[in-house]
C-alpha cells in the first residue's frame, strides 16, 4: 500500500488514481501517525501551491518526523513537483523557507526567456540511466507545471529538461525520488514511469 | 523545449459526447472514457469537455464524467461550459479536471478569475473567449452565450485585462473562421498573442493539416483545438504531428512508437 500525504495542497485525486491504475492499493494520510510508518510500503508527497506554505502544513500535521523515520527505513519516498522541490534544503519561493533537507541543493525561481511558469509537455535528457526509465523511450516526454526548480545538477539528477534553463526533472539518491513533472499526467510515459517505481516496492 | 499542442475538444450533453470521436472501431462513440482512451491513443495532448447543456442540475453528471475520464485517462483535462462560481471550479476540479474554462461567466464578473486564480493557481483558469471582426473593419469584439451576444468590448483589452485577473492560458475561438474549415484566424491569433504573455490555444477554423502549420509559423499560438476534424476521422492527430515536425515546429512524438 502506498501512502500519499495530505497537506492541503490541492488535488490528490489525479495522483492516487494513476497509482491504482497500475495496480497499487492507496490511503490518503491527513497527519503523519509514526506508528503507521510499517504499514506502508512508500510514501509519495505530491504538490500543488507555495514552498513555504506546504512546510508549514508539514510541520503542523506532524509530517517532519514521520518522513524523516520514513526514509530511515529504506522504503521509496517520492516527491511530486512541489513535493520534489521540498526534498532539498532551501527553499526561494517568496521567503527563504528551509526543506525537508534530504537531498543537497535549494529550489529558485526559473530564470529563462520563456513563459513562466514552464507548462506544457518537453523533453527528458536522461543522463543516468536507472531501473526506473525501463521501457521509456530515449528522450521521454513528460507534462510539466511549475515555475522554481533546483538551482543545479547535482550528483543525484538522473534527468533534466531545456527550457532556455537547464531543469533538474528526475533525481535520486538510495530510497528518496523526486520527479519536477506530473506522472499523472504524462499519458503513457507517466504510467510506465509510475509501473517502474512500483518495482521498487 | 516546449511541444506545440493539439487538443481535440468534445462537447457533452447530458453526460454523453455528443461530438466525439467517430471511428467506426468504437463500441460506443458516445461514451467520454471511450474518446478519451481513443485520444490519448492517437497522440492527443490534452482534452477539452465542453458542456453545452450546461444547467446547474447537469453539474453533477459532468462531475461524475470528468472523474470517470481522470480515472482512466492521464493527460492533462480543461472542462468548461456553465462555470459560474467558485465553486463550480471547486467542484471540476475536486472531480479530476486539471484547468476549467469559464467564458461568459467571466465577462459577467471578471472577479472569479481574479478568485480562481488565487485559490487554485493560474495554471487551472482558462480564459476562453468567442470573438469576430468588427463590421467597421478595425479590430475585434467578444461576444458571449455561445457567440449569440455582442458585448461592445474589445478583443485585444480584454485578453489583457485576463491575463493581468489571474488567467493561466487564453482559449480564443474566431467566430468568422469558426466552422468554415478554411483555416484559423491568422490575423486575429496574431493580434492576440502579441498583446499577451500567457499561452492562446487556437480554436475555429481547422481543415486541413496546412491550417496547423499555418497557426504554429505565423502566429504565436502555443496550441491548436479542433472538434469535428478529429472526431469524423477527416485528419488523424499523428498525420497532424508528423507533418508540423516535417516543418520543424515541436510537436510530441515518442519514438518508439
Amino acid at each position: 500500500m502506498i501512502a500519499i500525504i495530505d497537506y492541503g495542497a490541492g488535488n490528490l485525486n489525479s495522483i492516487q488514481k494513476a497509482l491504482e491504475f497500475v495496480g497499487e492499493e492507496t490511503v490518503i494520510l491527513e497527519t503523519g501517525k509514526k506508528e503507521e510508518i510499517k504499514k506502508y510500503d512508500a510514501l509519495v508527497l505530491p504538490g500543488v501551491g507555495a514552498f513555504p506554505g506546504a512546510m508549514e502544513r508539514l510541520k503542523k500535521d506532524e509530517f517532519i518526523d514521520f518522513i524523516d523515520q520514513f526514509v530511515a527505513t529504506g522504503k521509496p519516498f517520492l516527491g511530486i513537483c512541489l513535493g520534489m522541490q521540498l526534498l532539498f534544503e532551501w527553499g526561494y519561493e517568496d521567503q527563504k523557507t528551509s526543506g525537508l533537507g534530504l537531498l543537497k541543493g535549494n529550489v529558485v525561481k526559473m530564470d529563462s526567456h520563456y513563459k513562466i511558469p514552464h507548462m506544457g509537455w518537453n523533453q527528458l535528457e536522461i543522463i543516468k540511466d536507472d531501473p526506473l526509465f525501463k521501457g521509456l523511450p530515449e528522450s521521454p516526454h513528460f507534462y510539466f507545471v511549475h515555475s522554481y526548480q533546483l538551482d543545479q545538477v547535482t550528483e543525484d539528477v538522473l534527468a533534466t529538461v531545456g527550457y532556455g534553463t537547464t531543469v533538474p526533472a528526475v533525481v535520486k539518491k538510495d530510497n528518496v525520488i523526486g520527479f519536477q513533472f506530473h506522472p499523472e499526467k504524462s499519458g503513457d510515459n507517466g504510467i510506465q514511469l509510475l509501473k517502474n517505481f512500483r518495482e521498487l516496492l | 523545449m516546449l511541444k506545440k499542442r493539439i487538443i481535440p475538444c468534445l462537447d457533452i450533453k447530458d453526460g454523453r459526447v455528443v461530438k466525439g470521436v467517430n471511428f467506426v472501431d468504437l463500441i460506443d462513440a458516445g461514451d467520454p472514457v471511450e474518446s478519451a482512451k481513443e485520444y490519448n491513443d492517437l497522440g492527443a495532448d490534452e482534452l477539452v469537455f465542453l458542456d453545452i447543456t450546461a444547467t446547474k442540475e447537469k453539474r453533477k453528471t459532468l462531475a461524475q464524467l470528468v472523474e470517470k475520464v481522470a480515472a482512466q485517462v492521464f493527460i492533462p483535462l480543461t472542462v468548461g461550459g456553465g462555470i459560474r462560481t467558485v465553486e463550480d471550479m471547486q467542484f471540476i476540479l475536486r472531480a479530476g479536471a486539471d484547468k476549467v474554462s469559464v467564458n461568459s461567466a467571466a465577462v459577467k464578473n471578471p472577479e472569479l478569475v481574479r478568485e480562481g486564480a488565487k485559490i487554485f493557481g493560474s495554471q487551472c483558469i482558462v480564459g476562453a473567449v468567442d470573438a469576430a471582426k468588427r463590421e467597421n473593419g478595425e479590430g475585434w469584439e467578444i461576444f458571449v452565450h455561445g457567440g449569440s451576444k455582442e458585448t461592445g468590448i474589445d478583443l485585444i483589452e480584454w485578453v489583457k485585462e485576463l491575463e493581468e485577473l489571474g488567467a493561466g492560458e487564453i482559449l480564443l475561438t474566431s467566430i468568422n473562421a469558426d466552422g468554415t474549415k478554411d483555416g484559423f484566424d491568422l490575423e486575429m491569433l496574431k493580434a492576440v498573442t502579441e498583446a499577451v504573455n500567457i499561452p492562446v490555444i487556437a480554436s475555429g477554423g481547422a481543415g486541413n493539416i496546412q491550417h496547423f502549420k499555418d497557426v504554429f509559423t505565423k502566429t504565436g499560438a502555443d496550441a491548436a483545438l479542433a472538434a469535428s476534424i478529429f472526431h469524423f476521422g477527416e485528419i488523424a492527430i499523428k498525420d497532424v504531428k508528423k507533418e508540423l515536425e516535417k516543418a520543424e515546429i515541436p510537436v510530441r512524438i515518442e519514438e518508439n512508437k
